[in-house]
This record gives structure tokens, sequence and C-alpha cells, in this order.
């Protein structure tokens, strides 16, 4: 599968841009009761059990994930160069976005249904 | 018969100091054919108020050591030939004066991300072959003017021509090239100058090769690749500023500009 | 041939101080941009393991914030808090730049050649950017150690 640079970073910044209003709303949760109370276990629980807040977390890792792996990518693309090296590299990231979202995805599906 | 003087020009190895200032010249020296070493040079050059880095150099090169590898033409900042780095930052040395430098020595090498041919000079087919790629030539069907069409030349309004015109006052000197944070690492990167002269082909209203130069330069080693730090546009000499050039370039291909 | 004709001048172009006091602001804004990234991504990947104790219990999860919400904890924190407003803050100036907006326009250059791209709007940008980050940082650490 082949993506014209250009998609990919529509992609990028598109994602950098999603990521900030979510990251932002996330943030403010924590600030709806003390810091310290809003980490306490029940709370982290309440919160993941709300559907909207699921959505928003499964949101961010998806964005965060996709964003953080295409920067990585680039800077990797830039220090060294070859076609072998650039596809692994690419596969690399992309495998490392899939592994990472599903594993947040695990816990933040799991916690939502009550699966612990 | 006038009689002839045969003394009238005499060579002479030492410098005539006629300035109460002098700077100490450190140059980079290397031949790459003989052998992998690198050394620095020291030579202590009079100067004035209005002495180049290029002065001082040839000045050196003249008295001092003959054998010092520098590349130049115009010295005055037209042809580009003269490029490296000075005191760390790349720059024309005719364009440089030792009075603004602000330091008694002044340290010479050949530009980073160019490889070295001797001492100053360096190899410029990475910079010709990224330019080349670009398509730096007006593209239209009817660019052959034929004679009885009644076709003189393709107008254009001062409006149409300041669009383009500072990007085109590019002497290919290679500074950006050589401050560029990309190209200190990626050698496949096609560089600030390749992006500014693809903008000015674009911008240019008789140019209608627009889609095929996007296509060139949208690609993983292309525009998007810079970072918008800025660099090449703080050395060029010419206020080319590529920077510019390569942002609006960037907006046509995210959809913001047609 | 193609080595002939390559040659870069490595790590040193990115990492080297001495670049950043000859380049100016948008060079240290996009080094700067670099490292907080890969700071981030590194975060990010530390919080979805992290958080993911929660599917252990109670006691994993409060066994996690023991390690976590110490001072170094909260110092740590305040780090990432400052990384992400300014890859945030100078993110947003860089899509704005690379949209063309905020880099002047073109004209016939003149004598001394000063670049348009680089004026004071964008540097005036960065380093309201810094200092945002640093507001940030000194809010959260109010907030961390109460």
């Amino acid at each position: 599968m082949i993506m014209r640079e250009s998609i990919v970073m529509k992609i990028h910044y598109g994602t950098a841009l999603g990521a900030v209003f979510l990251v932002a709303i996330h943030i403010m949760m924590r600030m709806t009761q003390d810091f310290h109370e809003s980490l306490q276990y029940e709370n982290v629980i309440a919160n993941y059990e709300m559907i909207g807040y699921a959505i928003l977390l499964e949101l961010i890792l998806i964005l965060i994930s996709v964003h953080g792996f295409n920067g990585l990518r680039v800077i990797l693309l830039e220090i060294r160069q070859g076609q072998s090296y650039e596809k692994g590299v690419t596969y690399g990231c992309i495998a490392a976005m899939i592994a990472l979202v599903v594993y947040g995805s695990n816990t933040i599906i799991s916690v939502h249904l009550g699966l612990l | 018969m006038a009689a002839v003087h045969p003394k009238i020009s005499e060579e002479r190895s030492e410098t005539i100091v006629s300035s109460t200032k002098s700077v100490t010249l450190r140059i980079k020296r290397s031949n790459p054919e003989v052998s992998s070493e690198e050394k620095f040079d020291q030579f202590i050059v009079p100067v004035e108020k209005w002495t180049t880095v290029l002065d001082a150099l040839l000045d050196a090169k003249s008295h001092l050591d003959h054998s010092i590898g520098i590349r130049y033409s115009c010295r005055q900042a037209s042809c580009g030939s003269c490029g490296m780095k000075i005191n760390g930052k790349p720059a024309l040395a005719c364009f440089t004066k030792i009075s603004e430098l602000n330091s008694n020595e002044i340290t010479v090498e050949p530009m980073d991300n160019f490889p070295v041919v001797r001492d100053l000079a360096v190899n410029f087919t990475r910079l010709i072959n990224n330019h080349k790629k670009i398509m730096p030539y007006v593209i239209r069907e009817d660019s052959e003017i034929v004679p009885g069409t009644g076709v003189r030349e393709m107008l254009q309004t001062p409006e149409d021509v300041e669009k383009y015109i500072q990007f085109s006052s590019c002497i290919k000197c290679g500074l950006c090239n050589s401050a560029c944070p990309t190209m200190a690492m990626d050698t496949t990167f096609v560089g600030p100058q390749a992006l500014a002269q693809a903008y000015r082909y674009i911008a240019d209203t008789r140019d209608k090769g627009k889609k095929n130069r996007l296509q060139i330069i949208d690609e993983s080693h292309g525009i998007w690749r810079c970072h918008a730090a800025g660099s090449c546009s703080q050395v060029c000499p010419k206020g080319v500023d590529p920077a510019m050039g390569i942002q609006m370039l960037r907006s046509y291909l995210l959809g913001i500009r047609d | 041939m193609e080595k002939e004709n390559n040659a870069k001048e490595g790590i040193k172009g990115w990492i080297s101080p001495a670049k950043y006091g000859k380049f100016g602001i948008e060079r240290f804004a996009w080094i700067l941009m670099r490292i907080t990234g890969l700071g981030l991504l590194a975060y990010f990947i530390g919080h979805i393991i992290e958080t993911g104790n929660i599917l252990s219990g109670e006691g994993a999860w409060n066994s996690m914030l023991e390690l976590t919400q110490t001072t170094e904890g909260h110092i740590f924190l305040a780090l990432v808090i400052g990384m992400c407003v300014f890859h945030t803050g100078n993110g947003i100036r860089l899509m704005l730049v690379q949209m063309g907006y905020g880099i002047g326009k073109p004209a016939r250059p003149d004598y001394p050649y000063k670049p348009q791209s680089l004026n004071m709007k964008g540097k005036a940008c960065i380093y309201a950017t810094i200092g945002i980050a640093a507001l940030a940082m000194w809010y959260g650490i109010t907030v961390m150690f109460g």
C-alpha cells in the first residue's frame, strides 16, 4: 500500500488538530475534581464507564498514535536513507502504531465493559 | 623609439603591509583525491575597513601559499562561486567584509553538505541534478515562437512578474543547501534551492507545468522534509527567501491555493 | 557515483550548539519541536502502559500511583506539560506558516536582502509559545504540589 506523501502529511496535520482539541478535554476532566482525587481507582473506573469519555480516550489513542509514529517515521527517514531501510522504518512504525492502539483499546474497552 | 624598462614589474613574494590591522585567517585544507587528512592552516593578512573575506583569501593565496584551493569569479555576489563557511555560517566570501565579522580570527571552511573537491572548492553535482529534476524552464505547448503566427512574446503585467521575480534572483551559490538542517542528514532531500526554483516556475504565469512539478516534489524526500527552520533564508545573499517559496509551494499541495 | 556526489554534515548539523547562535530562533524552534515530539511519544507510550495497570485491579493501580505520584514524578509531569504546550503552540504556528500565512508576500528583493518569511511576527510567536509553555509548567506544578 503506497500513499502519496501529501496524503500522509494531511493525515499528520489533521490528527494533530484533532488531538489538541480532545487532549484539552481530557486534561480538563482531570480538573473537574481535585487532581489527586481524580486519580483514585474508583474515579478512574467511573470515567471509563462513561461511553462519551471512553470514546474520547479511544479517539485520543488513535490520533496521537498516528501522529506520533508518523513523526518518528519522518525523523528516522531523515537520519538514514536506502530502499530497504525506508520500507523497514515505514512498516515498523505502522506496526508499532497498531500495537499501541490494540493495547490501549484493550484497556479502554475492558474497563468500559466491566471486564476487570 | 621609447626606452624599455626591463624591470617594470617584479613579482614579490612578501606581503606588503600598508594597514595597521591584520587578522588571522584559518583555512581548512584537504585534498580528498590524495588523502583523507584535514587540517587548518593559519595566515596573518592585513585588512582594511573594506576588505572582504575573498580579498583576504586571495591575499593569502597570492603572497603566502599559492596552493590554497578556492573557487571565485565575479567578486560581486552575482556568480555564486565563492560560497563557503565563514566563522561557522555559510556566506559568499566576496559579499562578507572582515570588519562585519567582529573577530580577529576568521575561520574559513568548505560548505557543509557538499563533497569537497579541494580545500574550499566543493562539488555541485547534487545541487545541479536536483535543480534539473524540477524542470527549471517554462513549460507550455506553444513555448516555441513560430514565425507567421503573430505571437511575438508572452506578455506579463508588472504584478505577474512581482509574483516570481524574487525567486528568479537565485545564483545557485548553494548556501541554502549548506545551511539546511534536513540536508545535514538526508542525502536524498531535494533541497531548498530546487524547491524555491520549483515555486519560481509554478508562480510564473507563462508556465503550464505546475501539475508535473508538484508531482515531482510530492514524495517522501521532497517538499515534505522541509520543516520551516528558515536557515536557508537566513543565509541567502540575494534575498530569494527560499523558505517563503517552499511554504507557498506547500500551500498548493495542501489545497489552500489552486 | 552516487557516493561521490553526496556528502552530509551528519548529526552535528542537528545538535551542535554553535548552530543555534548563528541561525536564529526558527532553527531552535525546529530542534525543540523534534525533541518535544520524541519526548511526548515516549511519554505517551509509557502512559498507555501505565494506565493499562487498571486491568490488574486496585492494588496494581495504587502501586503504580505510588511510583508516579512522587516529587520526581510531578517534576517529570511538569516537563511533559511544558513539552506538550510548546509542541502544540509551535505546531499551530507551523501549520499556519506552511499554509502560507504570516510569511509575507513576494517582492523585488533589495539590499540588505532581509528575508520576509523570518519576520518579527513569527519570532514573537515562537517566544510567546516558549513563555506560555513555561507558564503552563508553573501552573501544573502548583496544581500537583497542592
